[in-house]
């Protein structure tokens, strides 16, 4: 009854740990596969000979170079104007006493239900009159301040004893250096949390940036990608290899950072 | 203004200089916000209420329901409505069960639990667009992974992409698979967030497996469910980005697949009709608001436990 019983678990996890990675796993394959492997019945499971040719096609045939790079500044840049923006207003909301401030917090929280695809035709024309549609600060700058982040960090400053503080204070801290001398690194694991949730969401951005970059120069890997395939047709061996490149980095992300983003979504869904 | 002021400073008077250190941390943070959510926020509701808005001029004739009666009225928008009501009711129900089965596992002391969960929870992390291309591919009328698993079950082919018939249900099951990782993830916290002294306490009452499952389990476990459902109700109502690489940017092969927010970009984007863009993006705000406002009450209940 017991083995009966953990077999069954087993089976249905394995089974359905399948489903999840079969795209994958079927990504991978195809584009190793040469155009005429693909388009057999049945298909192959393994490539019979795994060809590259793709890659090199794919990399010709569309700058994915400076699709990249783009991604990669892009979500660097985000990640660190929000960072910074983030801790600062988490230590205000958090240590600093100011009449109001409470009142003050929970409007923001209130305004974390506005959905973003609301905001764009409005940050589109803003935008448009600070001169940067069509360039990558576009990509970056609405994306500074973020409700979210800010809440997460804030709860995490919160826990940090107040003895600690005024022990700081004592020794003659000013509020500057407190809060990059002590708080900043107490709340690495946060920091770190919400660096990568905020990295992911960057480098998947696709909405936002159809809106606002039209040339190959700005883009970046998503919507490169979106144009790679109604550019060059539907070679699916082609664009698997080209979705491969797109997909990669998060993947070996994730796969190195698995549990601090999985605390980080855990924490963020549940006590938000 | 007694309980704002309580901490270190109390007592102390209210200056410019209670206000200068704290208005200095929060500058950066504050401005950005107000640039791009208070202000967008505000000016897209006052833009709905315009009509005949032109973006170059700024003008417009007049102020009322126009656009909002004009959108009710195109069959494009009504039909966004119903498939994103249809794809909420499908995807949401049909992810929250399996997710909460595969939860359920790998919350029972199994090993492999690392590799199991890097399997589960790899398509939270990459991007809409290239696995959507991957699912593209699955769906393919000829050579595709999906059609020919239905061959084995001697099912006639499915004509997913290409006949409108089919349209939404490969955008679901699309959909169901990209929403469960999210949904194991959620679910598994809740469940390692019942206290296991319920559980000892249950076991030393000689309770059975059953018992211990229905009358602690499903009880304690609810408020998680209920609050996962909601989530994923409100970002199911959001789906688009999905339609780029399964419908090469269209609604659908017959232009039947229209969405919330697809009809808020293409009204915006493609039309430049900004008055009844402005309108949709309203009506997505509200459908938002409703489950978010649902959201709240069934946190609050929940501080309870």
């Amino acid at each position: 009854m017991k083995l009966a019983k953990k077999t069954l678990i087993y089976l249905v996890l394995t089974i359905g740990a399948l489903m999840m990675v079969l795209p994958f796993f079927w990504m991978l394959v195809s584009s190793l596969k040469t155009a005429a492997e693909v388009n057999t019945t049945p298909p192959t499971f393994l490539p019979q000979t795994p060809v590259f040719e793709n890659y090199v096609y794919a990399f010709a045939k569309a700058p994915f170079l400076t699709y990249f790079r783009n991604s990669v500044i892009v979500t660097v840049c985000c990640v660190v104007c929000t960072m910074f923006t983030t801790i600062l207003a988490a230590f205000a909301f958090s240590r600093l006493k100011f009449p109001g401030r409470d009142v003050l917090f929970s409007l923001l929280l209130s305004m974390m239900m506005i959905p973003f695809e609301m905001l764009i035709i409005t940050n589109y024309t803003t935008v448009m009159h600070m001169g940067l549609l069509d360039k990558l600060p576009a990509l970056i700058v609405p994306f500074c301040a973020s409700i979210f982040y800010t809440y997460i960090l804030r709860n995490f400053f919160l826990a940090i004893p107040d003895s600690l503080y005024y022990s700081a204070r004592v020794d003659g801290a000013s509020n500057w250096r407190y809060l990059w001398r002590i708080m900043v690194p107490m709340a690495k694991p946060a920091l770190v949390t919400i660096g990568l949730l905020n990295a992911i969401a960057c480098w998947n951005s696709f909405l936002w940036t159809v809106v606002v970059t039209d040339s190959k120069e700005v883009r970046t890997l998503p919507f490169g990608l979106y144009a790679f395939m109604t550019s060059s047709g539907i070679r699916y061996e082609r664009l698997m290899a080209a979705a491969t490149i797109v997909v990669i980095p998060m993947i070996l992300l994730f796969i190195f950072c698995r549990k601090s983003i999985v605390t980080g979504v855990s924490r963020g869904g549940l006590k938000g | 203004m007694k309980k704002a002021l309580s901490g270190p400073k109390r007592g102390e008077p209210i200056t410019l200089r209670t206000f200068t250190e704290p208005a200095a941390y929060l500058a950066p943070f504050m401005i950005c916000l107000l640039i791009f959510t208070v202000y967008p926020f505000v000016n897209v509701i006052l833009l709905s209420f315009r009509e005949d808005y032109s973006l170059i001029s700024g003008s417009y004739t007049g102020v009322g329901l126009g656009n909002y009666t004009q959108i009710f009225q195109d069959p494009h928008f009504i039909n966004a409505l119903k498939n994103t009501g249809m794809y909420v009711l499908m995807v949401v129900p049909v992810s929250t069960a399996l997710s909460l089965l595969i939860a359920t596992f790998l919350n029972s002391s199994i090993k492999l639990q690392g590799l199991f969960q890097t399997c589960y929870f790899l398509p939270m992390v990459t991007s809409i667009t290239a696995v959507g291309l991957v699912w593209k591919w699955m769906f393919n009328y000829d050579y595709g992974l999906i059609n020919y698993f239905f061959s084995l079950f001697g099912i006639a082919p499915v004509n997913w992409l290409n006949d409108p018939r089919y349209n939404l249900a490969a955008l679901i099951i699309y959909g169901i698979w990209s929403m469960m990782p999210f949904t194991i993830i959620l679910l598994l916290s809740g469940y390692q967030n019942i206290n296991p002294q319920y559980y000892t306490a249950a076991k030393v009452d000689g309770a059975g497996a059953s018992r211990i499952f229905f009358r602690i389990t499903v009880p304690l476990l609810a408020p998680t469910l209920g609050l996962t459902m909601i989530i994923n109700v409100i970002s199911a109502s959001k789906v688009f980005t999905e339609l780029f690489p399964l419908f090469n940017g269209k609604p659908g092969s017959a232009y039947s697949l229209y969405t919330v927010v697809y009809y808020l970009f293409d009204m915006f984007y493609k039309q430049w009709q900004l008055g009844p863009a402005a309108a949709s993006a309203v009506i997505l705000f509200i459908i938002v608001l409703i489950f978010t406002l649902l959201q709240l009450r069934i946190q609050r209940k929940w501080k309870n436990y």
